[in-house]
């Protein structure tokens, strides 16, 4: 007899894993690179291509690493939230400028309201993007003092994301 | 393939590089190209190419909404083909680019799931459900052959027979 | 004005539904004759009330009256005339009035042609059709109305999506849901039954044709998506494992385990719960389907705009109506007698083992389609699985599914004997595996997987036609003309023989294109060549053209073989102007023996693009195989035992009845 309830109780199961379904996000892909050395390497900066930026140079801070792009439609609507926060002088924001064109990306800055990085890294040819796993920009990658991803924010950063996740985790980060 | 445009990648990219070459064919008359008759140049050496084919099929693209690097035209694609054709030339294996690609982009970059302790049910699942379920057949099979089938009496027999007679040649 | 009486229309349904569902069921449990013959003119006065509303929303394409936001979305003063009347069914609002409009068509049916059922039976399916009925209607005014308006009114269209401006694109839907509805005729009679506690071989008889039916359109509605994705995508694939396209595949599968399975219990009275199990998991995977498509669950391209609300409203709905048959089940299903016995050697065995195949094929693929979901949902990180997995899983199961194809109609019902497989099939193996062999070597290169894929599709074609020439030597109750002995072949074996002849031609499509296809991608301009299969592809020269709403480049392509011209192709790269969506036409050259397929990548510069040709062997046999098994279950439905006259029941019953 109970056997015949064997059909309900696994569309019960199957049902409940449908219903927390819907409140997960199948696009997002998390970063197998949370809690793993920053990929290294060494770019031409944007502003000045005789000079570079490579992760070294930050160790010992904490620190963002935002790539970003002029072509990039998503780019705009989190460009007011960098530069609100780079104003705030709490943590340095390196830019990864992702397949871009020089001209293009410093007008670019130009044209949306300044620079809020405190250098931004030019990786014409996407190369560096790939060893960070980048897939569609904007992205933003927090790094700890030891050149340690602790956190990657997929999508524009908002100021809600930076309240409740980036900025406390920061902060703890500095701590310690 | 085709670089990005004025920097722009993605469907913007393609729709400039569509407008350009409509622009172009309005100017430049194409008796002016037309080559010889000549074999037109595949995309790289065939014998890599299609090794990048056979890898990308097994690997997905991230920005499309599910469709494998091979088939997407997306510039994601197209970047970890080139990726990959620069490790061939390198001389990595197979399982070296597959690696690359997952400690980069984590195991949802890959279309062929990796048998690990999480996906055993996944892997397994269709087998074991299978003598699962042909066990549970003969298990069923073997209980309903043990029981009997209910009697008929004489009287309801013959009656049987005289219906069964009645209804020969009315079809199946 | 007319939206709104649309939308009038859409809310009388639901009054009507609402008491389609609940009077004739509860006339039934009660036995009051008048509660019961509610039904009929309630699923009628349903049929009509909905006709009215789906005739509002096209009324509404046609006139371009962009004050009703669905039509703003999702058409445009451009469209062509056509595809304003399929763009009703373009998007999320419209195609779910499309699905209530088919629901009130397969009720109306229902209630018309089952004049010869006990009253009670008839009460009991249309209520439950009722009942699903109100929860989509529900389901439409609540989340999704089509007729909502868009105030200030759009000055034209967001244009329908070019991908659907296609008429492959513009029929697959409709057919697609006369499939999946047209189960929930199968589960009405199921719910019926368990309903009434009557479950006998009877039930079985009436379910099947309506069954069979909805089965054909499922298999047309899915042949022509994978026929349409192989044309109009570009790249010459024809099915993807994607999260869609397997959620119309599961009730195929079991569709097929239904129709296989109400055979027996129509003859022989056996597998009775089973198959009511089947019958309302058939239903069951119809809605999960509308769930996993609508929902944003899982990512497709072919997943409409998706809103958490209308996910929580379908899954509702899927757990109360699936949970309450399940559980009517749970009750019902343990006082249902055995029906006939069989020996462990039987064609019935090797119908539940066909089943057990199909089953467990659609369980697998089911596995594969929501384990990323199952993983996500336990916080075990994220996976993907793809057409690697299913195709790794799926073909095996199906292997010895496609060996009983032959077997099964040569097993003999109650107990088979080894006496009837041996002589009577020797010709059918011998010819498999003298093909199997023969075959790739004659294509030019020995492949494994490519042998043993012609050995089961020859296979299923030889068991085949072997029992047709039985049929024409020794059919026909002794009549020597060869016309007589066909006509004596019953239209359900004609059916039947079609069908699987179909699978095998479907099975030799897929295993030679999948070995023998050839693909070239290069770059060229005008006057260059290139080869893919033997023939030679020459580039003549590009063009600008114009369509009513798109800009095109098309090219011109020679192709010959051996120096001999075959055709002349034009691929075509469009730009539809109004949604910005560049749209690659292939040009495809179709035979019985090959497709040539080219199209247009990217431009690379000036002069150049990046262009594929294709070979494809056989690749058009996959879709004839489709069409053969669903003209093999339109034969199978015909049956003229399903349209045996009434009047000779009426005349049995009173015959019983004064005995």
């Amino acid at each position: 007899m109970r056997r015949f309830l064997l059909p309900l109780a696994i569309f019960i199961v199957l049902a409940g894993f449908l219903a927390v379904g819907l409140r997960l996000n199948p696009r997002e892909v998390p970063s197998p690179l949370v809690g793993k050395p920053v990929p290294a390497f060494r770019l031409a900066q944007l502003h000045a291509a005789d000079k570079t930026i490579s992760p070294e140079d930050m160790r010992g801070k904490v620190w963002l690493l935002n790539v970003w792009a002029s072509w990039c439609v998503s780019c705009r609507q989190e460009h007011p939230v960098l530069i609100d926060l780079n104003r705030q002088n709490r943590i340095a924001i390196v830019g990864l400028n992702y397949k871009d064109e020089r001209g293009a990306a410093i007008a670019w800055l130009n044209e949306h309201g300044g620079d809020p990085y405190v250098v931004s890294a030019a990786d014409l040819d996407g190369r560096v993007g790939i060893d960070f796993g980048v897939y569609g920009v904007p992205e933003t990658f927090l790094i700890d003092k030891q050149g340690v991803i602790r956190y990657k924010h997929i999508g524009p950063v908002t100021a809600e994301a930076l309240k409740t996740k980036i900025l406390p985790m920061a902060e703890e980060l500095s701590r310690g | 393939m085709a670089e990005p445009v004025l920097g722009m990648s993605g469907r913007l990219g393609a729709i400039a590089r569509f407008l350009l070459f409509l622009l172009a064919l309005a100017f430049v008359p194409q008796q002016l190209l037309a080559a010889e008759g000549g074999l037109a140049q595949p995309v790289g050496d065939p014998a890599v190419e299609a090794r990048v084919n056979r890898l990308a099929e097994d690997l997905r693209c991230l920005t499309c909404m599910g469709q494998s690097i091979a088939d997407s035209q997306s510039s994601f694609s197209s970047d970890m083909k080139r990726e990959m054709r620069t490790m061939i030339a390198a001389g990595k294996s197979d399982k070296e680019i597959m690696d690359f690609m997952v400690q980069r982009y984590g195991d949802f970059v890959l279309y062929r799931p990796p048998v690990k302790s999480t996906t055993w049910l996944l892997w397994g699942g269709p087998f074991l459900l299978l003598i699962l379920g042909l066990a549970f057949l003969v298990a069923k099979l073997r209980r309903r052959a043990a029981q009997e089938a209910p009697q008929l009496s004489e009287a309801e027999h013959r009656q049987a027979v005289d219906l069964l007679g009645q209804n020969e040649g009315k079809g199946t | 004005m007319i939206p709104e009486l649309g939308q009038f229309s859409l809310i009388l349904a639901l009054g009507i539904a609402l008491v389609q569902g609940i009077v004739p069921i509860v006339g039934g449990v009660r036995g009051d004759l008048r509660l019961m013959g509610i039904a009929r003119p309630a699923a009628a006065a349903q049929f009509l009330v909905m006709c009215l509303a789906y005739a509002c929303l096209t009324a509404a394409f046609i006139r371009d009256d962009f004050s009703v936001m669905y039509v703003a979305q999702n058409s445009n003063s451009m469209l062509p005339a056509f595809y304003k009347v399929t763009a009703v069914w373009g998007g999320h609002e419209g195609s779910m009035l499309l699905w209530v409009f088919i629901l009130s068509i397969w009720t109306v049916a229902v209630a018309a042609f089952s004049q010869r059922l006990p009253l009670q039976t008839v009460a009991n399916a249309l209520g439950v059709m009722g009942l699903i009925t109100v929860g989509f209607v529900l389901f439409l005014l609540i989340t999704s109305n089509p007729f909502e308006r868009l105030l200030p009114a759009a000055a034209d269209g967001r244009d329908l999506n070019p991908l659907l401006q296609d008429p492959g694109m513009a029929i697959h839907p409709p057919l697609l849901y006369m499939g999946y509805v047209g189960f929930a005729v199968a589960f009405a009679f199921a719910v019926s039954a368990l309903i009434s506690g009557r479950l006998d071989a009877a039930w079985a008889r009436w379910s099947r044709p309506w069954t069979t039916v909805a089965w054909m359109f499922l298999t047309l509605g899915i042949a022509i998506g994978s026929w349409w994705a192989y044309y109009e995508l570009g790249w010459g694939g024809w099915w993807f494992w994607d999260p869609v396209e397997n959620a119309s595949f599961m009730p195929w599968l079991i569709g097929t385990a239904l129709i296989h399975s109400l055979a027996v219990t129509e003859k022989r009275g056996g597998f009775k719960n089973w198959t009511v199990l089947l019958a309302i998991m058939a239903f069951s995977l119809s809605l999960l389907g509308t769930f996993l498509v609508r929902s944003g669950v899982l990512t497709s391209v072919h997943a409409f705009a998706t809103d958490p609300r209308r996910g929580v409203f379908v899954l509702g709905f899927l757990v109360l109506v699936v949970g309450a048959s399940l559980l009517l089940y749970a009750w019902r299903a343990p006082s249902v007698g055995l029906g006939g016995k069989f020996e462990m050697f039987s064609r019935e065995t090797f119908l539940l083992v066909n089943n057990v195949l199909l089953v467990v094929a659609a369980a697998a693929v089911l596995l594969g389609t929501l384990y990323p979901l199952f993983l996500d949902a336990l916080g075990l990180g994220k996976v993907s699985v793809g057409p690697p997995y299913f195709e790794a899983v799926f073909f095996p199961l199906m292997a010895p599914l496609i060996v009983l194809i032959g077997l099964g109609p040569f097993a003999r019902w109650k107990q088979a004997r080894f006496i009837d497989f041996w002589p009577r099939l020797r010709w059918a193996v011998g010819v498999s595996i003298a093909l199997a062999v023969a075959l790739p070597l004659f294509l030019g290169r020995w492949a494994p997987v490519l042998a043993f894929g012609v050995l089961l599709g020859v296979w299923a074609i030889a068991s085949s036609a072997t029992q047709l020439m039985e049929h024409l030597l020794h059919g026909g109750g002794g009549s020597q003309a060869i016309p007589a002995r066909l006509a004596s072949v019953p239209l359900a074996k004609w059916g039947m023989l079609l069908a699987h002849i179909g699978i095998g031609i479907f099975i030799l499509g897929v295993a030679v294109v999948k070995s023998y296809e050839t693909a070239s991608e290069v770059k060229m301009s005008p006057g260059e060549r290139a080869t893919a299969g033997g023939y030679d592809f020459q580039l003549v020269d590009f063009q600008e053209v114009r369509g009513p709403n798109y800009m095109a480049v098309r090219a011109t392509v020679n192709v010959s073989r051996n120096g001999t011209p075959v055709t002349v192709m034009h691929p075509e790269k469009r730009m539809y102007l109004v949604q910005k969506m560049p749209m690659t036409e292939a040009a495809i050259d179709t035979s019985i023996f090959r497709d040539l397929y080219v199209s247009l990548g990217e431009p690379v510069d000036d002069s150049s693009w990046i262009v594929r040709v294709q070979h494809k062997p056989l690749v058009v046999w996959i879709w004839i195989g489709c069409l053969l098994m669903a003209l093999g279950g339109v034969l199978a439905a015909s049956d003229r035992r399903y349209r045996i006259r009434s009047r000779e029941n009426s005349a049995d019953v009173r015959a019983a009845v004064a005995a």
